[in-house]
């Protein structure tokens, strides 16, 4: 399981790549996206997904 | 690209001959009322914090630090950071590579610069490597710039060290409540501690981060200002209590802004139909203040990329497609720029002193008067090329800024449009009299019958003369109608 950003939503804060404890999280062409093969949705890190608890925008990083 | 703006072309066509009076020999600048001789020393060239500089050195704004750590109501992230810049613009992002770039560019070609800030959208200490690195660079490049910041506070203890050590030595902290449950109306949530927390839990831990960042500042000898969005039926009455706390924890000036809400903004004040303050609401508000800290009045709430001298912009013409890829800082014109106004203020204060005595001697109400200005500290600006109109009040008791109006540029192509001088009109309500270098008999005439006189007679001259001259006399002609 992993989270995924809604790329249409996105305001290109960078907020999420800077928290993941991962690094899962990397620009391509301009746009945020998560590596799946690298999230492991925080478990053993922090109790909540930290990309979806300091992303400005509801709904943008969901779960898959 | 518009021309680079030089003393002499503010003091055309009509320049006073130098009166004599040097830098020296008028001795030091003096302050406003209230502030300490070292901290007048240390902000006196920065046009956001010492009211007179701003009529001399400009600002540059980039925004390098996007990501933020809290929500505020009054904010929809697509936008620039509504703590410091006007909402509903969007800047330009830029890498902190980019940015260094336009920052050079900008101080080879706008000598008046003198100050580079880091401003939202995003907070420029939660996202602190963005903005370390950004500054780091231009210290190398451009040693003599001043830095600040700005921010929501919530990170600042975690990186005060960093930022003394940088020697950055103003703060901006964005403080729009003390109680909790005020606080809780104005931020939904926070992120702090790898958790969000929201509601009245949030505004708590961000009051006393704030508190503990603000006491952190004044420890370390770092000038603190705090801003407040002023919002009409949440905070506006608790601001006071604001004022009290951080003037009593030692900030230096604090700025009220007030809330811009706009429908289209897609901010959640602005979809809950917020208002913000009328002019009036914001200057009884401030005059209520006076006392505390230091009030900032001439605060435009500048877009984040903003470059300019006064209300101006000049952001566009600095956009990256238009840099060359490799620029070279070239330290000679600001040096000289520096100079100048070295003498020039001198002059400038001495003609205020001599406005002081004029005025003491005039027996009448206080009025408000708005003036046209390019900058230089003086009346010289076309009223239909004026994008503010900067308002004092005068009184026998002094001249004393309030702050700006700012209008949509009416006159476009020689042709005023009337829905335009409609907002002109509002935006000078109060004002008795405009002074402007120019002025063309339509819009006068429409003035005159707003109730709102118009002169060009004191054009080119040093603001505060000008205002001293007419109002003493329009004093002396009420007199001699109504004897
Ligand atoms: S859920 Fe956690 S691990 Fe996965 S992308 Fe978000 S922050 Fe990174
Ligand atoms: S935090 Fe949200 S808005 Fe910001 S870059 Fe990540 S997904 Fe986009
Ligand atoms: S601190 Fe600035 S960027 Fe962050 S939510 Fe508030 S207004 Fe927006």
């Amino acid at each position: 399981m992993a989270y995924k950003i809604i790329v249409s939503q996105c305001t290109a804060c960078g907020a999420c790549e800077f928290e993941c404890p991962n690094a899962a999280i990397s620009t391509k062409r301009g746009n945020y996206v998560i590596n799946a093969a690298l999230c492991t949705e925080c478990e053993g890190h922090f109790p909540a997904a930290q990309c979806a608890a300091v992303c400005p925008v509801p709904d943008t990083c969901v779960k898959v | 690209m518009a021309q680079i703006i030089t003393l002499e072309s503010l003091l055309a066509p009509a320049a006073d001959p130098a009166s004599g009076c040097t830098a020296s020999a008028c001795g030091s600048q003096q302050g406003p009322a209230g502030m300490a001789a070292d901290v007048w020393e240390r902000v006196k060239d920065h046009p956001c914090y010492a009211e007179e500089a701003h009529h001399y050195f400009a600002r540059m704004h980039v925004a390098v630090a996007p990501a933020c750590n809290i929500q505020c109501n009054y904010c929809n992230r697509k936008y620039d950071c509504a703590n410091e810049s006007r909402p509903g613009v969007v800047s330009e992002k830029l890498t902190p590579d980019q940015a260094v770039r336009k920052i050079i560019a900008v101080a080879n070609s706008v000598p008046q610069l003198s100050v580079l800030g880091v401003a939202g959208p995003g907070d420029a200490v939660y996202d602190w490597r963005h903005t370390a690195e950004t500054f780091r660079r231009v210290q190398a490049a451009i040693p003599d710039l001043r830095l600040c910041i700005s921010t929501n506070g919530l990170a600042l203890p975690d990186h005060i060290d960093a930022i003394a050590a940088m020697g950055i030595d103003h703060v901006t902290i964005t403080i729009n409540f003390i109680d909790p449950e005020i606080g809780a109306r104005i931020h939904p949530w926070i992120f702090h501690n790898h958790q969000r927390f929201t509601g009245i839990e949030a505004a708590r831990i961000l009051h006393e981060r704030q508190m503990l960042g603000l006491e952190m500042l004044v420890a370390r000898g770092i000038l603190a200002k705090i801003n407040s969005v002023m919002i009409p039926g949440v905070n506006d009455a608790h601001l006071v209590e604001v004022n009290r706390v951080v003037t009593q924890k030692g900030a230096f000036l604090h700025n009220i802004m007030p809330l811009i809400s706009d429908p289209a903004h897609g901010t959640a004040f602005g979809l809950s139909g917020q208002r913000g303050p009328t002019p009036a609401e914001l200057k009884t508000l401030q005059d209520s203040l006076a006392g505390g800290a230091n009030l900032m009045r001439h605060c435009r709430q500048c877009r984040a990329d903003a470059v300019g001298l006064l209300g101006e912009d000049r952001g566009q013409e600095f956009n990256l497609d238009q840099l060359p890829a490799e620029t070279a800082y070239d330290p000679a014109p600001r040096a000289t720029y520096r100079e100048l106004v070295a003498e020039t203020r001198g002059e400038h204060a001495a003609h205020r002193e001599a406005a002081r005595d004029d005025l003491a001697a005039v027996d009448a109400p206080a009025v408000l008067v708005a003036i046209a200005t390019r900058g230089g500290g003086r009346i010289n600006q076309h009223f239909g090329h004026a994008q503010e109109f900067q308002v004092y009040e005068v009184s026998p008791d002094g001249i004393r800024f309030i702050g700006h109006r700012r209008v949509e540029q009416y006159c476009q192509s020689g042709w005023g449009e009337d829905a335009t001088l409609d907002g002109v009109l509002a935006a000078l309500a109060g004002v008795a009299c405009v002074l402007v270098a120019k002025i063309g008999d339509c819009p006068r005439n429409s003035l005159t019958g707003a109730g709102i006189e118009a002169s060009q007679d004191h054009a080119y001259d040093w603001i505060e003369s000008g205002i001293a001259a007419w109002y003493a006399q329009r004093y002396r002609s009420t007199v001699r109608l109504t004897a």
